[in-house]
């Protein structure tokens, strides 16, 4: 792909408990981008082109999954972007959290086998209309690593885009969805891990093909008033 | 005043843990159980001395965060004041 002439500033948003932040950080600067980590009470984000909520358990995942970290003062800003047609991105907890925010629609619940799952997954990109997985191609197996014990999506308004489907469906969600993209495709939620899958020594390069997709997708049109 | 909040999760949506808990009941002889859900129980403990007060603020809460509609439903019980 052509890079962008100046590096995207992406906002990592790191909540009580989140943990994958370094990681995330770390693997958006290998994909030509210029991370800020930024901590989960800031009220703006007007100098960042892009929001990133890595994984990990927000406020312990208390409650729910997502339940307590969608009230934080960030979300708002984070709010307007996806509004704005900015990249939003959810790894993990950080797609908990979008749709417990209602930016993107559906639930988790736990693991049809009620196992924690830490392994390896193949996913297919079933759709490339998304900041996601536009830099892909339609059908392409990517290999990344999938860590979760609530990674089994519900959506009973059947509304949520499948842009990364499992080919194997180790969790149980609905229609085998690894990743959700709204309407517009600028907000996307992805269950397993692009960022811990972006160098040969951890077994995987695939993730980078979905993080330089990211940074490099054009800003979309508005799909909602402010 | 002392309220009851059950969560309830929608019978269309899995419950995973209820399906394991009756895997393991038949295992053990309890072959008349069908199905077992798993709801979530919260009390809370307010201040203020007015039921129906109590009653709308406390439903108020599960929309905006105790209950994901999305999911789940809600009854609220005002117990002892």
């Amino acid at each position: 792909m052509t890079g962008p002439l100046t590096a995207p500033r992406v906002a990592v948003v790191v909540f009580p408990g989140t943990n994958c932040e370094l990681d995330a950080a770390h693997a958006l600067e290998l994909a030509g981008a210029k991370p800020d980590i930024v901590w989960h009470r800031r009220a703006e984000l007007d100098d960042f082109d892009s929001v990133v909520l890595p994984g990990g358990f927000a406020h312990g995942d208390y409650l729910r999954t997502g339940a307590i970290a969608r009230f934080s003062p960030v979300m708002g800003p984070v709010g307007e972007m996806a509004a704005a047609g900015k990249p939003v991105l959810g790894i993990c907890n950080g797609f908990q959290i979008l749709c417990e925010a209602g930016l993107l629609p559906g639930a988790f619940i736990a693991n049809s086998g009620l196992s924690f799952i830490c392994r390896f997954v193949e996913v297919e990109v079933s759709s490339t209309a998304s900041m996601l997985t536009h830099a892909a191609a339609a059908g392409q197996v990517l290999r990344l690593p999938l860590n979760s014990y609530e990674g089994n999506y519900v959506d009973p308004s059947l509304t949520g885009r499948v842009v990364l489907r499992y080919r194997d469906n180790p969790n149980g969600a609905q229609g085998g969805a690894a990743a959700i993209a709204n309407e517009a495709g600028n907000v996307v939620g992805v269950m397993p891990h692009p960022e811990r899958a972006c160098e040969a020594t951890l077994g995987s390069e695939d993730g980078m093909i979905l993080l330089r997709s990211f940074l490099g997708a054009p800003r979309l049109e508005p799909t909602r008033s402010r | 005043m002392r309220v009851k909040v059950e969560i309830v999760r929608r019978p269309e949506i899995a419950d995973p843990q209820g399906v394991t808990v009756v895997r393991a009941l038949r295992e053990l002889g309890f072959g008349e159980v069908a199905e077992a859900r798993f709801n979530r129980t919260i009390v809370l403990d307010l201040h203020g001395t007015d039921p129906v007060s109590a009653q709308a603020r406390v439903e108020e809460m599960c929309r905006r965060l105790l209950a994901n509609p999305v999911i789940e439903d809600f009854e609220v019980q005002v117990l002892e004041p």
